[in-house]
């Protein structure tokens, strides 16, 4: 199976079914998207499908095969950062971090497409991603931060 | 490695060591001969400075012992010495050091002895100090209690400022310029004329001089980092998705490995099928491990897939099977043979019951067990080679873990090197090792090879060891206006003796934690008795952020808040008219202010206040909530803390706004049950918690200088869940006495 994974080109041979999670982490090693619940139900494991977010826990390799998959690795680097991971460190939104990567994923998904939220949009678009730390107010605040940093460019 | 043994024998409170190439520096809180653990396995031409500090060619390591399971502490713990060391936090690496008993716990077993932590009497002090000759020998070098700050706050910045006054006396004894005319800052000790000897080439200078330990800590108005917003080490890491958590470490040639282990906790399985499962792709093997089955294979997934395949047949439970039978075992728990103690009793609160008679108020609580279910799963790396076993795992205990491993694996402790890693999360649930010992047990059957068990969530769930499950009962009465009486008993089993049994420990005495958060609230009111109760026989718990006050915090609020509603008193200035504790008044005081208590609020709309004082932080919280149609919605929350100092304030923020958080989300709809003798919860779809769009706005404040330096890790859970149920009750008029408050009210 071809996986392009963060404009690179992957082939490997894996089950059908093997989670597109599974896949990126333990197969082309790229571990910064997160095992949380393998339900679909954290959203820790979110990545880019052709530019949507979707949950790869649940998403087979056979469907994203062929597809453009961006990850965390591939939003932004620590050298060289997305207005939403600039808008995290500045905001200081991490705890344990760990739902982060799925977070902030899900919340570049959103402003690609809704350059300037509402309150209630960051509500519709953010709602399947669980923190249990409790960072949900800085969330929301650099969801905000980073549409203003994405527009002012 | 020459001089390692005479630190050994040395007795000192602050003292040095060379070794090839450069110089360790001891600080030791006990005069008493304390190994230097990074004395061991030094490379060549590596200088330690301390077992805090680690210098060689390439940088200066600072060790921070306790492990950063998100609360931040690596970065806390680095600031504290940096700020004496005179060295910035973007020029040092953090390490959390291996496990040794020079990093034990001291402020920890402050919490474990039976007096309030801000009781300063002979006796309370005496007895701390028992406690803490018992803590040395059991090597207790533990990240738990919101000790960090307290234990590290006189502790790191001494050993930052030995580091830095030694290199000093090293500069000078090189350039002959007097200590006095020397500066240090950025790293490096600086000449009159501005040349700068960087800490990395005097260290082997520094090795070779007696140590300067008579060393000043500095004024507070001249720090540079303490008390100021710091950009915290781990943030970059953790939002480019670069930070290696314990789940992520993948060595070459590692086998992965997935488990079943009893839900029941009653041992090894009657019998079971792993056919189906030997045969999938990629499994390698399939194992027993105590208490369960292990499976090998070549990825995580087909691990976990392997292990559902497996059909097994369990034993009876060790618990009871339904939660009825919990529930019946608490209610009747509240016997005379039970009873722990009596942490306050003031007045003669019977005789006033009896004469209330019929018009005294009484109720019953309840909480329920609890997850921990950190966002990481339980992981864990063994690799056995030899007689040598490394382990990498996200550990709150490290010595005990390394106790433990070696006793799975026959060998001695110090061949056992135990890696701390960086934790998504813990909230007390990596204070258990059953994991790694686990993960050990796999290790030894495939020797030369690394192994990661990685537990699935369900996994993770079914073997979690709960926060204690818990029910009160109150009384009380009022008089003119005021609350007069107030008599609460509390029933729960032991999170101590379950958990230190666990460990091998018997119990340290009657478990403090029984009455936590309600025997030690600093109220005077005229009749006032808090009584505890230890029951057993229930399931097996542990300790779960802000332990026994977590449900304590909850009885004690929600009793005084109806109380003061029966008297007709206002609930926040009837709480400060009760109150005898300085720190405590102007804390509520301060939320008063916060929010304008007293306000004109809309239809439909309330506040709660909720107070608890655990772990020596006194924490006032008001909760305000809306009634809607699609249930109750948890609008602001507002809260005051009294802390001593704030060291890093964006971290006490996170930390103080999440915890509050994390209390209300459990209070909403968390709870674990049981059902055929296993946890019927089993992932975040039954396990839900608060999401992003039920966040309310949180503001938060802290106050300082009323009381010595604590942590605010937990603190601010206790009073979460009465504030809410004080909110619900302020707008609907309904009192909900048991949680999560979701099995009576819906959420929106």
């Amino acid at each position: 199976m071809q996986f392009r994974i963060n404009g690179t080109v992957h082939e490997v041979e894996v089950e059908d079914d093997m989670p597109l999670l599974w896949v990126l982490r333990d197969v082309i090693g790229l571990k910064g998207t997160k095992y949380g619940c393998g339900i679909a139900a954290c959203g820790a494991c979110t990545v880019h499908l052709d530019g949507e977010a979707v949950r790869s826990c649940q998403t087979f390799a056979s469907d994203a095969a062929g597809r453009e998959v961006t990850t965390i690795e591939g939003l932004g680097s620590p050298e060289a950062l997305h207005a939403v991971q600039t808008a995290w460190i500045e905001g200081q939104v991490a705890q344990c971090g760990y739902c982060q990567s799925g977070q902030i994923m899900q919340a570049a998904a959103l402003l690609a497409v809704t350059p300037n939220p509402t309150d209630d949009e960051i509500d519709e678009a953010m709602g399947g991603n669980l923190c249990r730390c409790g960072t949900y107010p800085k969330i929301r605040a650099a969801v905000h931060a980073a549409a203003t940093k994405m527009q002012e460019g | 490695m020459s001089r390692a043994g005479k630190i050994a024998r040395r007795t000192f409170l602050i003292g040095s060591a060379a070794i090839a190439g450069g110089v360790a520096f001891g600080y030791y809180k006990y005069k008493s001969p304390v190994a230097n653990p990074l004395l061991e396995d030094l490379p060549q031409g590596a200088a330690a400075l301390t077992p805090y500090v680690l210098i060689d060619e390439t940088g200066v390591t600072l060790i921070t012992p306790r492990m950063d399971m998100g609360q931040g502490v690596w970065s806390v713990q680095a600031m504290l010495i940096a700020e004496e060391l005179d060295i910035d936090l973007d020029q040092i690496r953090v390490a959390p050091g291996t496990p040794s008993p020079a990093y034990y716990n001291t402020a920890l077993s402050h919490e474990a002895v039976p007096f309030d932590p801000t009781d300063t009497s002979f006796t309370a002090e005496t007895a701390r100090g028992v406690v803490d000759a018992a803590m040395k020998f059991m090597g207790m070098q533990l990240t738990g209690g919101s000790t960090t700050v307290p234990d590290g706050y006189d502790k790191l910045r001494h050993a930052g400022a030995v580091a830095r006054e030694t290199l000093k006396a090293a500069a000078a004894a090189r350039t002959g310029i007097p200590v006095g005319d020397l500066k240090t800052g950025r790293g490096a000790v600086v000449l009159p004329d501005g040349t700068r000897l960087d800490y990395t080439t005097l260290a082997p200078d520094a090795a070779v001089i007696a140590p300067v330990t008579d060393v000043a800590l500095r004024d507070p108005k001249d720090w540079r980092l303490i008390g100021h917003r710091i950009e915290r080490i781990d943030i970059r890491a953790k939002s480019t998705g670069t930070q290696v958590y314990a789940i992520d470490l993948e060595p070459d040639g590692v086998v992965h490995a997935a488990v079943r282990l009893n839900p029941g906790r009653s041992g090894a399985p009657l019998r079971y099928d792993a056919t189906a499962a030997e045969a999938m792709r990629g499994v390698e093997k399939v194992v027993p491990v105590t208490g369960g089955v292990a499976v090998l294979a070549d990825n995580t997934w087909r691990a976990f897939q392997a292990a559902d395949a497996i059909r097994i047949d369990w034993p009876a439970p060790a618990f009871p099977a339904e939660m009825e039978a919990h529930w019946a075992i608490l209610s009747d728990g509240f016997t005379e043979a039970n009873l722990s103690a009596t942490p306050r009793e003031a007045g003669n609160v019977a005789a006033a019951l009896m004469q209330a008679g019929d018009a005294a108020l009484s109720v019953e609580y309840r909480a329920p067990y609890l997850a921990h279910a950190p966002m990481e799963p339980m992981s864990a790396t063994v690799l056995v080679e030899g007689g040598r076993t490394e382990v990498r795992a996200a550990t709150q205990v490290p010595r005990f873990t390394q106790a433990n491993v070696a006793k799975v694996l026959g060998l001695p402790d110090e061949a056992v090197h135990v890696h701390v890693q960086m934790a998504g999360g813990s909230y007390g649930q990596r204070l258990e090792d059953d994991a790694i010992r686990i993960a050990a047990e796999i290790a030894d059957t495939v020797p030369g090879r690394p192994v990661k068990l990685t537990l699935k969530r369900e996994e993770d769930f079914a073997t979690d060891y709960p926060r204690q499950i818990a029910m009160a009962r109150g009384l009380g009465t009022v008089a003119n206006g005021q609350v007069t009486g107030f008599d609460l008993s509390i029933a729960m089993p032991s999170v101590m003796a379950s958990q230190m049994g666990r460990q091998g420990f018997g119990a340290l005495g009657a478990d403090a934690q029984i009455t936590a958060g309600a025997g030690d609230q600093p109220f005077a009111i005229p009749d006032y008795r808090v009584r505890g109760y230890q029951v057993d026989g229930l399931a097996p718990v542990s300790s779960w952020r802000s332990v026994g006050a977590s449900t304590n915090g909850f009885f004690h609020d929600c009793l005084l808040d109806e109380l003061i509603h029966a008297a007709g008193a206002d609930p926040l200035a009837e709480r400060i008219r009760l109150t005898a504790d300085p720190e405590a008044r102007k804390v509520l005081e301060v939320v008063g202010e916060m929010c304008g208590w007293g306000a004109r609020l809309a239809p439909g709309q309330g506040r709660g206040l909720a107070f608890c004082r655990s772990f020596g932080v006194p924490v006032a919280e008001v909760v305000e909530v809306r009634a809607t149609p699609q249930g109750i919605r948890i609008e602001k929350v507002w809260i005051a803390a009294g802390v001593g100092r704030v060291i890093d304030p964006a971290n006490f923020e996170n930390l103080v706004a999440g915890g509050a958080v994390f209390g209300l989300a459990h209070a909403m709809n968390c709870q674990i049950t049981y059902a055929g003798g296993a946890a019927e919860q089993t992932n975040f779809d039954s396990y839900e918690g608060m999401r992003l769009p039920q966040g309310p706005e949180v503001e938060v404040r802290a106050v300082e200088g009323m009381g010595r330096v604590r942590g605010i890790g937990e603190p601010p859970v206790p009073p979460a869940a009465a504030a809410l149920a004080n909110a619900i009750f302020a707008a609907t008029g309904q009192r909900i006495r048991e949680l999560p408050l979701g099995n009576t009210v819906d959420f929106a």
